[in-house]
């Protein structure tokens, strides 16, 4: 068993679970164990630096020292979101190049009782540590069900393979790790052209029509190429291409139907877990008549459903509804819930 | 976008040390002043057409020390992280980073007309400061309430998907130790505004 802390990331516990189920099943077959920080909070995403830079560093560097603090026998840090491993490992790279960000962020971190010495924990992403510290052979030696058949776009975004600080990707724009990984599971491989290319981030919320052109671009190409389902890393890119697919559709007027799902999704299938464990059904674009395709077990709760069965239950639901529940917000006296 | 001419030190409020002053603001060292004005970063970027500068024209303009100007585009705000740029920039140059100093920059100072990207990213560090962690469905929420509400009718099925498919928390995730997360961006804050 190869032993690394780990940082979850705010995504995992909510619109990425399927990420988090499916990364559990494939932990003992790989000989991974990971041990998650005590207490880390949130990377702050894209947005804390937008605001302010110094908090914003602070924020990321109360996980890197909860992290240091942890560290006992691996001072290997592991992420699996990709806002959250490129937070995490940029920090630490630009505390260790500017002096004045370091004293900074310590005496900030100061006043919760912590420090942080720069280059003290090693950030890397749960792929690359599956490739390089795994490796393919041993992920192949797991497989007991191929995805012979399965035609897969492998689709990475942006924040894993740039901007790169420690230099781990085989290519900043065409980086081949996710290609061997799905590979070493049977499945068959589309050359992806758009695999590194921008699923919109949060433009989806601030600039809708910008979100859902890029988004379009992505499952247009996917399709073109005749791919069953689009693989991604992300839990920003799934929420985007998978929840938003919708929303797209509509302000194009297309009928795209690009099912995306989790690598460790994949890897947990060809495992020869069932699909209800690796978190597929959580999908909005359903991704079990491609699975069923290729001979998969999949459950049908709602699979009988045809499109229009669905646009019209959807429609009737929407019409009770009128809008989105309010969610509790600070400040709210119900905000507080059991955890 | 609208083409014109960039004449240097004719801003409306020329600002010699404009350079100085981002270059010094953003994390890391920036390498800013490196800059040699080739296009590879506008050549790269998917929101350049979005741009009403692309991003060597507003380094143009920061250098020119045309503060305003500068501010007030929506360049910054356009830019999606994508890092393209960043990799691709003979001179390295921290793109993303000084696009997030200039975010922050006319957010301090309210120097962006749309107020719709300033808006989200103070929710969302709001939620953060508050319980350390974020919150997806309130975000999204309240956002699309205030700024897109013509949009949240279509947007109701995805919501009720993704909560049936149990990916939207309903209420958010607080720390054990917010008070100590508290205390450290109060003293950053602090710091920030003190240098
Ligand atoms: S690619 Fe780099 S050097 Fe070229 S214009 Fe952009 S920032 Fe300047
Ligand atoms: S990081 Fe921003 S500026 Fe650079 S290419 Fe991407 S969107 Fe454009």
């Amino acid at each position: 068993m190869s032993h690394y802390l780990y940082y979850p990331g705010c995504s995992m516990e909510s619109s990425a679970a399927a990420y988090r189920e499916s990364l559990e099943t494939v932990l003992g077959p790989l000989g991974i164990r990971l041990e998650e920080i005590d207490d880390w909070n949130c990377c702050g995403a894209t947005e804390y630096v937008g605001i302010s830079l110094l908090p914003a560093y602070a924020l990321i560097a109360r996980n890197l020292a909860l992290a240091a603090r942890q560290a006992d026998g691996t001072r290997t840090l592991v992420a699996a979101c990709s806002a959250c491993y490129l937070n995490l490992a940029k920090a630490d790279h630009y505390l260790q190049e500017s002096r004045t960000l370091a004293a900074n962020v310590n005496s900030a971190l100061g006043a919760g009782g912590l420090a942080y010495r720069a280059g003290s924990v090693t950030v890397r992403h749960l792929l690359e540590v599956i490739i390089t510290d795994v490796g393919l052979d041993a992920v192949r030696a797991a497989v007991s069900r191929p995805l012979s058949g399965l035609r897969v776009a492998p689709y990475l975004g942006c924040m894993v393979p740039r901007p790169d600080p420690d230099h781990r990707w085989t290519d900043h724009e065409r980086p081949r790790e996710l290609d061997l990984l799905l590979a070493a599971l049977g499945a068959e491989v589309v050359d992806y052209p758009l695999k590194t290319e921008c699923c919109g981030g949060h433009m989806t919320q601030i600039s809708p029509a910008i979100g859902f052109e890029l988004i379009r671009r992505l499952i247009a190409e996917a399709t073109r190429l005749g791919a069953d389902l689009m693989v991604t890393v992300c839990p920003m890119c799934q929420m985007n291409v998978d929840a938003f697919q919708g929303e797209t559709n509509r302000h194009f007027g297309t009928h795209y139907r690009m099912p995306i799902l989790f690598y460790t999704q994949l890897m947990g299938l060809a495992f020869g877990r069932e699909a209800r464990e690796v978190g597929i059904g959580r999908e909005l674009v359903d991704a079990r008549p491609a699975l069923a395709r290729i001979g998969l077990p999949v459950p049908s709760t709602a699979a009988e459903e045809t499109p229009e069965t669905k646009a019209a239950r959807i429609e009737a639901a929407h019409r009770r509804r009128q809008a989105l529940p309010m969610p509790p917000m600070p400040g709210d006296a119900r905000e507080e819930g059991p955890r | 976008m609208i083409v014109q001419e960039v004449v240097p030190g004719r801003g409306r409020t020329g600002n010699a040390r404009f350079l100085e002053e981002v270059s010094a603001a953003t994390a890391g060292v920036s390498r800013l002043e490196m800059c040699i004005q080739c296009g590879c970063c506008g050549g790269s970027c998917p929101s350049a057409a979005e741009m009403d500068h692309t991003p060597r024209r507003l380094f143009a303009l920061i250098r020119a020390g045309m503060r305003d100007e500068v501010l007030a585009s929506n360049t910054p705000w356009m830019c999606v992280s994508c890092y393209h740029c960043v990799v691709r920039c003979p001179q390295g140059v921290h793109v993303v980073d000084v696009m997030y100093t200039l975010k922050s920059m006319a957010a301090h100072q309210r120097a962006y007309r749309d107020a719709t990207a300033p808006d989200f990213s103070r929710t969302f560090v709001r939620n953060v400061e508050a319980y350390g962690r974020s919150f997806e469905l309130g975000l999204t929420a309240l956002h699309y309430l205030k700024h897109f509400r013509l949009r949240l009718p279509g947007m109701a099925p995805m919501g009720i998907g993704m909560m049936t498919r149990g990916r939207l928390g309903l209420r958010p995730r607080r720390i054990e130790g917010s008070d100590q997360l508290a205390a450290i961006l109060r003293r950053a804050k602090g710091l920030e505004d003190g240098s």
